[in-house]
């Protein structure tokens, strides 16, 4: 077995893993955008401030506590408790429910009817207020978050690629269960859009907000739902990324990192998020791998992503499995 | 009273279609023209030409061009800060390659130089639209920056990775460089800023500025009628990467001096420049001026009122900052989507009426 076939199997491995994260957090885009229309820039800093809560949730931090104490001269920082994991996914889960209420009943209800670019434009606002309202509530250092997920190198893989290949790959435990888990929410969420009733409004909005309306289809729940469905992926989205390498504000950028996945995927698709997420995984680790660091300096990455979806688009404008966009006057 | 047409009477067709037809308007503008060359150069000094005129200034220019494209247009971009990086490189490298070449002449250069680039990042606009295009041009962003980390021959191989300014100067005095003199920066901006928004205004109004508009109401009905998109979307994109290219410059060689372009010209870069032209109001040349304004005033504006008055430590300001610019975003898209330029149209129309609305 040639080493460099060996090296470009364990990143192809790495890089579906990746892949999986990129489009755990596309999931989150793609939700939103069929049910309202709405490309939700927010997505990435809904994450963020998911882990940031479920990590201050944890520490038993009290909110606002830096504010607090600079406007009353206080000095408050800890409640004293640490909330077990679980029960803090939960509180959490509930601050992003309360999230998307606010989001809808304040921001997008009052949008109704804008045109598609003013909306993008309310959530990249809507991104740098959660941001700011993150880091007033829990502080801006580093957190890390533990809620019991195994991490380092799987020695089961190692040892067995390295009976057969003589290589042992190196994957982290994390990865497999991030991608585990990934695949679980995708076949939850598919069954949900299209097993239960709400689901199947949640579908019928999808096509036509006004058919929906219509037969009785209340449109600001169902808005209300996807956004907490969409909070709830970032949830899981941030405690994947904030366990691999800390709460911080890097974690936002993965929405960065989730564009490209659903531009190859389409914005409407689902299955979409998935197949986009491990091709840019997979290819721009493959390409850094072979051609980046050899040859253009490194840190290929970056760019790799966005310069693939790009050429694609220019073939198929509406991505691999996007709804085919017509267009009259 | 003052603001009306009544009286003011046009005996020939230059006359009928000037910029500003109505005398009150047209005095106003004198008036802020002299204010901004004759009285302000007396009075700035070091502190208000480096926190507000001077970003002010250049943030104007990029404004204006994204309006093009994105306002006039109809073409969304979030590549401004790769482009205005173009700018900062292309003004680099002629600087030091072209010593004796006046400074005006290169900022221009690397306007041309920016708006090649921004026609190769505009071609897929003709195949892909909407947040697509949105999307792809983040790809300009991302590359951009990458390439001008990496190539050494970018920043002529110095150690730091940085580019920095050397000294230049203009008609005898310097402008840039460490020794340079608040009211020569100020004045050789002003006057990149006054000749982008004539030339912008003009080509805006004139039979280029119709096609583009045209393409932004509806690309397809657009074509039908005779407007050739191809070459539509391409000026567009050429003449706004012009302008953010020339800001770009403005920015590393006069107001800057020293660039890292990571952390200059990232992708906040293009989000505050966007801002800027959503807030000042998408299609107008006022507008891309009044966001600049309100965004570069504000946070001196907080950080006098939580730094300096009120006495919280600098970052909770910063968080706040935050959340006041995303809050402030959003309440001006749900109360005026067509931002300040809008509620100037709108104060215009009262201001006619004004004392007798009835």
């Amino acid at each position: 077995m040639p080493e460099q076939l060996a090296f470009a199997l364990e990143v192809t491995a790495n890089g579906l893993m990746a892949g999986v994260l990129y489009a755990l957090v596309a999931l989150g885009f793609v939700l939103i955008y069929k049910a309202s229309g709405i490309f939700n820039y927010a997505q990435g800093v809904m994450a963020l401030f998911a882990a940031l809560t479920l990590a201050g949730i944890i520490d038993g931090q009290v909110p606002f506590s830096h504010l607090i104490n600079a406007v009353f001269g206080t000095d408050v920082h800890y409640f004293g408790w640490n909330a077990p994991a679980f029960l803090a996914i939960l509180l959490t889960m509930v601050v992003m429910i309360g999230l998307a209420y606010a989001v809808q009943r304040l921001v997008f209800r009052h949008l109704v009817g804008q045109e598609p670019i003013i909306l993008f434009m309310a959530t990249i606002g809507l991104a740098y207020f959660l941001e700011g309202v993150g880091d007033l509530m829990w502080g801006s250092d580093i957190k890390s978050i533990d809620v019991g997920l195994p991490q380092g190198m799987n020695t089961w893989i190692d040892d067995s690629t390295f009976n057969t290949l003589g290589y042992g790959f190196f994957i982290d435990n994390l990865d497999i269960v991030a991608s585990i888990i990934a695949a679980l929410l995708v076949i939850i969420l598919v069954m949900f859009a299209q097993y239960t009733k709400q689901g199947r409004a949640m579908r019928a909005v999808a096509d036509d907000h006004q058919a929906a309306l219509s037969v009785g289809v209340s449109l600001n729940f169902i808005w209300i739902l996807v956004w907490s469905l969409a909070g709830f992926v970032a949830l899981v989205a941030g405690i994947m990324w904030g366990t691999k390498s800390g709460v911080q504000f890097s974690l936002s950028l993965i929405a960065l990192k989730a564009l490209p996945v659903l531009m190859l995927g389409g914005f409407t698709s689902i299955p979409g998020a998935i197949v986009g997420g491990l091709i840019i995984g997979v290819g721009e680790k493959l390409f850094e791998f072979l051609i980046g660091a050899p040859f253009l300096g490194g840190a290929t990455e970056n760019w790799f992503a966005y310069m693939l979806a790009l050429i694609f688009l220019v073939f198929r404008p509406q991505g691999l499995f996007g709804e085919k966009i017509i267009e009259r006057v | 009273m003052f603001y009306r047409e009544a009286g003011d009477f046009s005996t020939s067709y230059p006359e009928d279609s000037q910029t500003f037809p109505i005398k009150f308007d047209r005095y106003r503008y004198y008036l802020v023209l002299f204010i901004a060359i004759v009285v302000i150069p007396f009075f700035i000094n070091d502190y208000w030409v480096n926190s507000l005129f001077l970003p002010f200034l250049i943030y104007a220019i990029a404004a204006i061009g994204l309006n093009i494209l994105v306002g006039y247009c109809g073409q969304v971009s979030l590549g401004t800060g790769g482009f205005m990086a173009v700018g900062a490189y292309a003004c680099y490298k002629l600087m030091t390659s072209f010593p004796d070449v006046s400074m005006v002449i290169l900022v221009l250069l690397s306007g041309l130089i920016t708006a090649l680039v921004g026609v190769i990042f505009g071609l897929p606009s003709l195949r892909i639209k909407g947040f697509y295009l949105a999307v792809a041009t983040l790809a300009a962003q991302f590359f951009l920056v990458w390439l001008f980390n990496r190539v050494p021959w970018f920043y002529n191989y110095s150690a730091s990775g940085q580019i920095s300014a050397p000294e230049r100067t203009f008609f005898g005095i310097e402008i840039t460089g460490p020794n340079t003199q608040a009211w020569a920066t100020y004045l050789f901006c002003l006057m990149f800023v006054i000749a982008s928004a004539y030339v912008a205004r003009n080509l805006t109004r004139g039979s280029m500025g119709r096609k583009w508009m045209a393409i932004r109401d509806m690309d397809i009905a657009a074509e039908i009628i005779g407007v050739n998109p191809l070459r539509a979307k391409l000026t567009a994109f050429a003449v706004s990467s012009f302008f953010i290219g020339i800001s770009g410059a403005l920015f590393f060689a006069i107001y800057l001096g020293a660039v890292e372009v990571g952390e200059v010209f990232g992708i906040q870069k293009s989000f505050l420049v966007l801002f800027m032209i959503i807030i000042g109001g998408l299609g107008s040349i006022f507008g891309s001026f009044a966001g600049a304004a309100f965004l570069v005033l504000l946070p001196v504006a907080l950080k006098i009122v939580g730094v300096d008055w009120l006495d919280w430590p600098t970052d909770i300001v910063a968080h706040l900052q935050l959340v006041i610019v995303g809050g402030l975003i959003i309440v001006f898209l749900i109360a005026e989507p067509h931002g300040l330029a809008q509620l100037w149209r709108v104060a215009k129309e009262k201001l006619r009426l004004w004392p007798f609305p009835h």
